[in-house]
């Protein structure tokens, strides 16, 4: 069958058997920047935005996408124009392997999205379906602190 | 300009981050066979005919293999360097399965889903033989046999597979029954450890394709690429020059991906089809199937002189390897290597080790290798013994680790599956390590304190430490080469292999610090065997220590041959090397690095400025690490409540602290996920039945107590700028310090890991 599909504000159309989760679809179709864990649905590594809702993209059958927004990664911000959240994961060493990267970096999105300011155990609740085995999680908890800092101050100086 | 001690960003993070960098299964392939494995549903049977004729007229089924149709060359897939001290008790497709998730064949069809219904679709006809599970009874003359006497060791080590003997480790230093007589108590205990899984986020991934010139170029999620390419060439008899081995990005390593047991099948699947192949394991086979942190059980019996403390010192160690030798002698041995030199005042030691087979998931390297299980045992005796004398642990680890200046004799008696290298400790603020995480878990205030917590949960904090190794002294050998850019950029070539761990950084720290240059004027292409010099890869804590010298040595001659040229630019007699120039002294005029390029490409008498350099470690500095944990115990339930774990470690110069503090922070989370929650939990027929990540929990965002580490600079002098190891280190001390503060909290102990809300009831229960 064949579907499109609004990824990254780009319409892409591709063929896909009825059965295909999001993931396998995207990942044929170069956006391998979504990352394959397993297709359990229990680690978060291919975590996208589907209208704005984060979705393990393994669990979600493609045909059920189809004419959706969904942001990847590469939507939130590129290595030539990255996003400050892409950053302060830098800054803060929050990326070691990386493979868990995209997707926490998507999970952080989100709840800065929702919740500019987050408290230690708010982040925590929201990234808790993002594993990761390199960073025991503390320099991630940092990076999130730090997004929302830089996303504040940005804002602060478009206001000016 | 410093570059070393810097928290310079690790270099390929903004790739990762923004999903730019690619990993092994990133990478597109012309229309790939797909391979999938068929794996055994009994422990151990041998099959007595494997019929593949239903599967094969499956459209889209092109090439099956199985043990009729491959090559039966024994080997091991330990990945370790050449010859390798595993036994060769493996080929790739045997007429007998060993454990429940054995190989029994495989189908390459044109796309994942027809492999699988393929696999399905073959009859195998297995005569099911009697199994062992239960290590202790390995070794007993009526127990089933694995592995008949074809399979044989290629060092001389002691291996009796009639005997499910699958490595041997015994050394005696003095005498221990004299200490022991002599000594005022004896305290024995056993102490267990469980399977865990490494549970790298990214699955077990290869990729093959031909190059132009037809040779096989092999994308692996490997930490051994060099290892790799020896063992493809071995066991499909391809000659090296045929096979180039890249590392991309990989998704985390911790030993599970040393292990070369996937490329020989997607190699051979290529070879015999002339096509490109795609293997990637799934979770599930990722629990199943490929490899397990060595369960052991560890019996330790000391005598004790009331005014010396311990006298005599002996550990019986019993590894179960599972249902191959993978990393059988070596894990074991380094139970011994790894601990027994840190108390090094004890006079009378003995250690006794066996590794032996069972029906069960295979045994390999996993983050800590041998001395996690061991530290488990040792600092949980120190527990007891210091309460026995009524001494404070601290003034007991201070008094007796070992110290700078001071030696072991277990060093040259015992080495990586064979006799060791003596060495003496010029680096050691373990004391200091001890004082400062003391301070920090506020620990006077709290031990012995059984302060209560709410209305059922009374707090405990324990301690461990513990030492690693730097690499493994006159076997590893990393290399490395550079060259000149015209804008004074350097390209860095290394074999060393980043897991993620962040040794690219590092290394084009330490090759920035030489030349006094920023470190992004530093590009580092690393794992790749067709353009990196030879590195035995990422293993035995060794990256920083041994390929961090072999870039230093390197751009120490690049730095040579600049000076050289510069001085002849300037004509100058005496010229230094700052901040991206060469300066003469005398008249304070100087050229740039651009300049000098310019000058050496293109003005006269040309030449490349560049270099290659090795090194080969003559010793193999230990790390050192003090680890507390604060558990706040319920009395009624048993549930541990993980309020706060403290690390402080010497790991020498921390070339780049972030990066150090974030081997620490991983290894300790992976370290706590494994004591408490971690396990494989098996049938009546070995089978695992938990392989997800639903019934095999691993610690999430919300697991973790507060972590506080502490880096204690020590200054290395064999290492590059001061620099030691720090990629193990912290996984030991979770478990033994959470039994520890589970004592001092509750007054009962646990033997056997994990460390879980049950046994504590059940030991409270008893003691009532």
């Amino acid at each position: 069958m064949e579907g499109s599909f609004v990824i990254n504000n780009q319409k892409r159309t591709f063929k896909f058997k009825s059965g295909d989760t999001l993931l396998t679809v995207l990942r044929n179709n170069d956006h391998t920047e979504v990352k394959e864990g397993g297709r359990e649905g229990l680690c978060g590594a291919c975590l996208v935005l589907l209208n704005g809702v984060l979705v393990n993209s393994c669990q979600v059958l493609a045909v059920s996408a189809t004419g959706k927004n969904i942001t990847t990664v590469k939507g939130i911000g590129t290595i030539h124009t990255p996003h400050l959240i892409q950053k302060a994961f830098v800054q803060a060493g929050a990326v070691q392997c990386g493979f868990c990267t995209p997707g926490m970096i998507l999970a952080t999105y989100d709840l800065l999205e929702k919740i500019p300011d987050p408290t230690e155990q708010e982040i925590k609740k929201h990234l808790d379906g993002n594993l990761c085995r390199c960073t025991g999680y503390v320099k991630i908890i940092k990076a999130v602190k730090l997004s929302s800092i830089l996303l504040k101050e940005n804002e602060e100086k478009g206001k000016k | 300009m410093e570059s070393v001690g810097k928290n310079i960003d690790k270099v390929d993070s903004l790739a990762l981050s923004t999903g730019r960098a690619k990993f092994t299964d990133d990478f597109p392939l012309t229309n790939p066979l797909h391979c999938k494995i068929l794996y055994s549903p009994y422990p151990h049977a041998e099959i007595i005919d494997i019929d593949t004729s239903r599967a094969e007229t499956i459209n889209g089924v092109v090439d099956i293999l199985h043990y009729k149709n491959t090559p039966s060359k024994l080997h091991t897939t330990a990945g370790q360097g050449y010859p390798e001290p595993s036994p060769y008790d493996t080929v790739l497709f045997d007429n007998k399965v060993r454990f429940t998730g054995d190989r029994v064949a495989l189908v390459a069809a044109e796309d994942e889903d027809t492999a699988i219904q393929a696999v399905n679709e073959i009859d195998v006809q297995y005569r099911i033989v009697e199994s062992i599970f239960d290590p202790e009874h390995s070794m007993d003359i009526n127990s089933p046999k694995l592995h008949d006497s074809t399979r044989h060791v290629v060092i001389p080590t002691e291996y009796d597979p009639e005997l499910n003997m699958a490595a041997a480790v015994d050394i005696s230093i003095g005498n221990v029954e004299k200490g022991f007589i002599e000594s005022d108590f004896i305290t024995e205990q056993t102490y267990s450890s469980h399977f865990a899984s490494h549970c790298a986020i990214e699955l077990h991934s290869v990729k093959v394709y031909f190059d132009s010139s037809g040779r096989y170029v092999v994308l692996s999620s490997t930490q051994v690429p060099f290892h790799a390419r020896r063992i493809i060439g071995k066991v499909l008899n391809i000659p090296i020059k045929s096979i180039r081995v890249i590392k991309p990005r990989i998704g985390g390593g911790f030993g599970g991906k040393q292990e070369v047991f996937l490329e020989p099948l997607a190699v051979l699947v290529a070879k015999r089809n002339k096509r490109s192949v795609r293997l990637v394991l799934t979770r599930k086979e990722v629990f199943i199937s490929s490899r397990t942190r060595h369960p052991m059980r560890i019996k330790i019996k000391t005598g004790v002189k009331k005014e010396s403390f311990i006298n005599s010192f002996e550990i019986n160690a019993l590894m179960n390897t599972g249902a191959y030798g993978s990393h059988a002698l070596t894990v074991l041995s380094n139970t011994g290597s790894k601990i027994l030199p840190l108390f090094n005042k004890i006079n009378n030691i003995k250690f006794t080790g066996r590794s032996v087979y069972t029906n069960l998931p295979i045994g390999g390297a996993y983050r800590g290798y041998g001395a996690t299980q061991g530290y488990f045992a040792f600092c949980q005796h120190l527990d007891i013994l210091s309460r026995k004398m009524n001494d404070d642990i601290l003034k007991v680890f201070k008094s007796f680790h070992i110290k700078e200046g001071e030696t072991s004799p277990v060093f040259e008696a015992l080495g990586e599956g064979k006799e060791g290298v003596s060495q003496y400790i010029k680096s050691c603020k373990l004391s200091k390590c001890i004082d400062l995480g003391a301070r920090e878990i506020h620990w006077y205030e709290k031990r012995n304190k059984k302060i209560k917590v709410g209305k059922t949960k009374v707090k405990g904090v324990g301690v461990s430490i513990s030492m690693q190794g730097s690499g493994i002294p006159k076997v590893d050998m990393g290399s490395a080469s550079m060259k000149m850019n015209e804008d004074g950029s350097f390209n860095l070539f290394v074999g060393a292999t980043d897991l993620g761990t962040g040794s690219d950084t590092i290394l084009s720290q330490i090759a920035a610090e030489v030349l006094d240059i920023s470190t992004d004027n530093i590009i580092i292409l690393s794992s790749d065997t067709d353009l990196t010099p030879f590195d035995v890869g990422a293993y035995a804590s060794s990256t920083t220590y041994i390929s961090g010298n072999a870039v230093k040595k390197c751009a120490l001659k690049i730095k040579e041959q600049i000076l050289k040229a510069g001085k002849e630019m300037l004509s100058g007699v005496l010229c230094s090397v700052e901040n991206g120039k060469v300066i003469a002294q005398e008249g304070k005029t100087s050229v740039s690095f651009e300049e000098i390029a310019y000058y050496t490409l293109y003005s006269a008498n040309q030449f490349q400025i560049q270099a290659s350099a090795s090194h080969f470690a003559l010793e193999s500095p230990p790390p050192f690490i003090a680890q507390f944990a604060e558990v706040d115990v319920d009395i009624h339930t048993g549930k541990i409540h993980l309020v706060k774990f403290v690390s402080a470690v010497d790991c020498g110069k921390a070339i780049n602290p972030n990066l150090a503090e974030g081997q620490i922070e991983g290894a300790v989370v992976n370290g706590l996920s494994y004591a408490l929650c971690e396990k494989y939990i098996f049938d009546e027929n070995g089978k695992m039945k938990n392989p997800s990540f639903k019934n095999y929990k691993i610690f999430s965002t919300l697991d973790i107590p507060e972590i506080k580490t502490i880096i204690v600079d020590s200054e290395e002098e064999t290492g590059p700028f001061g620099a030691k190891s720090i990629g193990e280190i912290a996984i030991n001390g979770p478990m033994p310090s959470i039994a520890n503060a589970v004592y001092d909290a509750v007054g009962v102990r646990i033997f056997n890991s994990p460390i879980t809300a049950e046994k504590i009831f059940n030991k409270m229960k008893e003691k009532k």
